[in-house]
């Protein structure tokens, strides 16, 4: 099945970049879907160790502040990429010295409450962020070049696809390594690591801080794509959505949260052009038949089908 | 064998009321096998939780090597060349038999390396002839939450002998393990243990086991060590034989 993987993901990517040749409100939709997808990496890495968190949207509100905060000062997407990614790793080294202390929902309801208080920060600093009017991100130089708009938001899904891949393979070494396979051990025997002498919670602190690094580079791709950042990204829901996508997609591989990710925001625009207020009812239903019937996710059944383990 | 390398002096503790340990002075010497006997609840495991550094004593001391470990953290301890296998087995249910014990010798080396595999030649070959020792190969690739009980004794094991200790407690080590293989897996643990010169401390409620393997018994009761001394000597006290009633002894 690890084999059969780097094959589906080529031919995953490949669909997408015909699929936003093809139309051009698609190619907007998927750079979304890839940007989310590198955030909910960050939640499959968690729910390795058998962790939620229910407040990742935080680190996604970070990055895309970073980018709508310095966009004007150094106003370059290779520079802003990597200060999102920096910097949501400092905040979630900061914030993960505390919460890696708990466990379950415990856990879950910090990160909760982290990405709550940096909601309503948002939204009360007027002065500073506008509030929930949010600030307005404008098209920014790529590498030094400046773009015009087409170019420039071809050149975002290329750098959201590559970093995909990149981050998506990396991710793929770490979880086979000791560190991945420790990790994966909080889940069924942490006091065991600790008599092997494996500091459990710097493992899991370790891979917190990854996760937040995702969540910030997908945050800075979310404010150069959409080019508006608002409080709603930290928004209790925001984080909601990420479990969400993480268990559509399916936390055994890689490649579930762009799976996930692909099909909640597909459906999630079909389903509002077509019923309305009922989308949300539709996403749920969907859920619902995934935790019933296909419990690894998409990427469960996309292993299934083609006759491997989705685990 | 004169030497001593790990030393409990005075070591209480108590929960509620119950005497978990109420004064164990133990001396254990480097290269020998010390079994532990006694009645449920005397307070065998709390001794080897107490060694480990899962419990921390209300007073006294340990020592090993010479230093100090009382109220150091199982990490700190680890390190220092003691390891443990538990009463209860405590593996990674998730992961395979393999990987359990891959993930034990990577240890060693801290597990730090967040881009090269586990199952790399180096530790994978290790871990797979620990398992053949173990005469486990058969279900190296069965995921721990599959095995019967017996297996997963011998994994929790062969998971504390990957980490190369140098003093190594072993609580219950053939207890689920079947009475027909029994003697069998002991044998091929005390050679292993032997080759690779580590003292052991278990312990075992089985008397041909003790009186074939450990070159002294400890007797614990009620918190306190009641006989300390060779088994030929000690499972021939009448008192101790009254103490320890309940204990099987096989014809
Ligand atoms: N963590 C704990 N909290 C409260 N009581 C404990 C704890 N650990 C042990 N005890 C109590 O201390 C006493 C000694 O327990 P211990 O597990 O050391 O006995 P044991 O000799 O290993 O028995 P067994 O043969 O059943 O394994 C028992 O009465 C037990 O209930
Ligand atoms: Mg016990």
């Amino acid at each position: 099945m690890r084999k059969i993987e780097p094959i589906l993901a080529i031919l995953v990517a490949a669909a997408m970049i015909v699929a936003a040749i093809a139309a051009p409100w698609l190619r907007f939709v998927l750079t979304i879907a890839l940007a989310k997808g590198i955030a909910v990496m960050g939640i499959l890495l968690l729910l390795r160790a058998g962790q939620v968190s229910f407040g990742h949207a935080l680190y996604i509100a970070f990055g895309a502040y970073t980018v709508a905060f310095l966009a004007p000062r150094f106003g370059d997407a290779m520079i802003l990429l990597p200060l999102a990614a920096l910097g949501a790793g400092v905040l979630g080294l900061l914030i993960g010295l505390f919460v890696t202390r708990y466990r379950q929902i415990f856990f879950g309801m910090l990160n909760l409450a982290m990405a709550m208080v940096f909601y309503s920060l948002l939204e009360k600093l007027y002065a500073i962020t506008k509030g929930s009017d949010g600030i307005r991100v404008e098209i920014m130089p790529i590498a030094g070049q400046a773009l015009e708009r087409v170019t420039y938001e071809w050149t975002i899904f290329g750098i959201a696809l590559g970093l995909a891949f990149v981050l998506g393979f990396l991710l793929r070494l770490y979880l086979a390594s000791p560190m991945g396979e420790a990790l994966a051990g909080i889940k069924t025997r942490e006091t065991r690591l600790e008599f092997m002498g494996v500091p459990a919670r710097g493992v899991l602190l370790s891979a917190y801080v990854m996760s937040a690094v995702l969540g910030g580079i997908g945050g800075a791709l979310i404010a150069m794509t959409s080019r508006h950042v608002t409080p709603l990204l930290s928004y209790w829901t925001s984080s909601g959505e990420l479990v969400f996508i993480a268990i559509l997609g399916g936390a055994g591989g890689v490649l579930g949260p762009f799976l996930g990710a692909a099909a909640y925001e597909l459906v999630r625009v079909y389903a509002a052009a077509s019923f309305a207020d009922a989308w949300q009812m539709i996403l749920g239903s969907v859920l619902l038949l995934v935790i019933l019937f296909a419990p690894g996710g998409l990427w469960g059944m996309a292993a299934r089908a083609i006759g491997g383990r989705g685990r | 064998m004169s030497e001593v390398l790990l030393q409990a002096s005075g070591l209480r503790l108590a929960f509620g009321g119950v005497k978990a340990a109420d004064g164990i002075d133990l001396g254990v010497m480097k290269g020998e096998f010390l079994a532990i006997i006694g009645p449920n609840g005397a307070g065998k495991t709390t001794f080897i939780n107490m060694t480990t550094g899962y419990l921390r004593p209300n007073a006294g001391e340990i020592s090993y090597e010479g230093q100090r470990i009382t109220g150091m953290s199982p990490r700190a301890i680890v390190k220092r060349g003691i390891a443990r296998s538990f009463q209860l087995p405590q593996l990674f249910l998730e992961h395979t038999v393999e990987q359990n014990v891959a993930l034990a010798v990577a240890s060693r080396d801290g597990i730090w390396s967040p881009l090269t595999p586990l199952l790399r030649p180096g530790y994978r070959d290790e871990a797979r002839d620990l398992l053949e020792r173990f005469g486990l190969t058969g279900i190296a690739d069965t995921r721990a939450d599959a095995l019967n009980e017996g297996a997963r004794k011998l994994a929790d094991i062969a998971m504390a002998v990957a980490l190369k200790p140098r003093l190594l407690l072993m609580d219950e080590p053939t207890s689920g393990v079947a009475a027909s293989e029994k003697m069998d897996v002991v044998e091929t643990l005390a050679r292993v243990l032997r080759e690779a010169k580590v003292t052991a401390v278990f312990v075992e409620h089985d008397m041909d086991v003790v009186e074939r393997f450990a070159d002294r018994v400890a007797v614990w009761s009620q918190g306190r060590i009641a006989a300390l001394g060779p088994p030929g000597e000690v499972l021939s006290d009448p008192a101790v034989q009254r103490e320890v009633i309940g204990i099987e002894r096989h014809a």
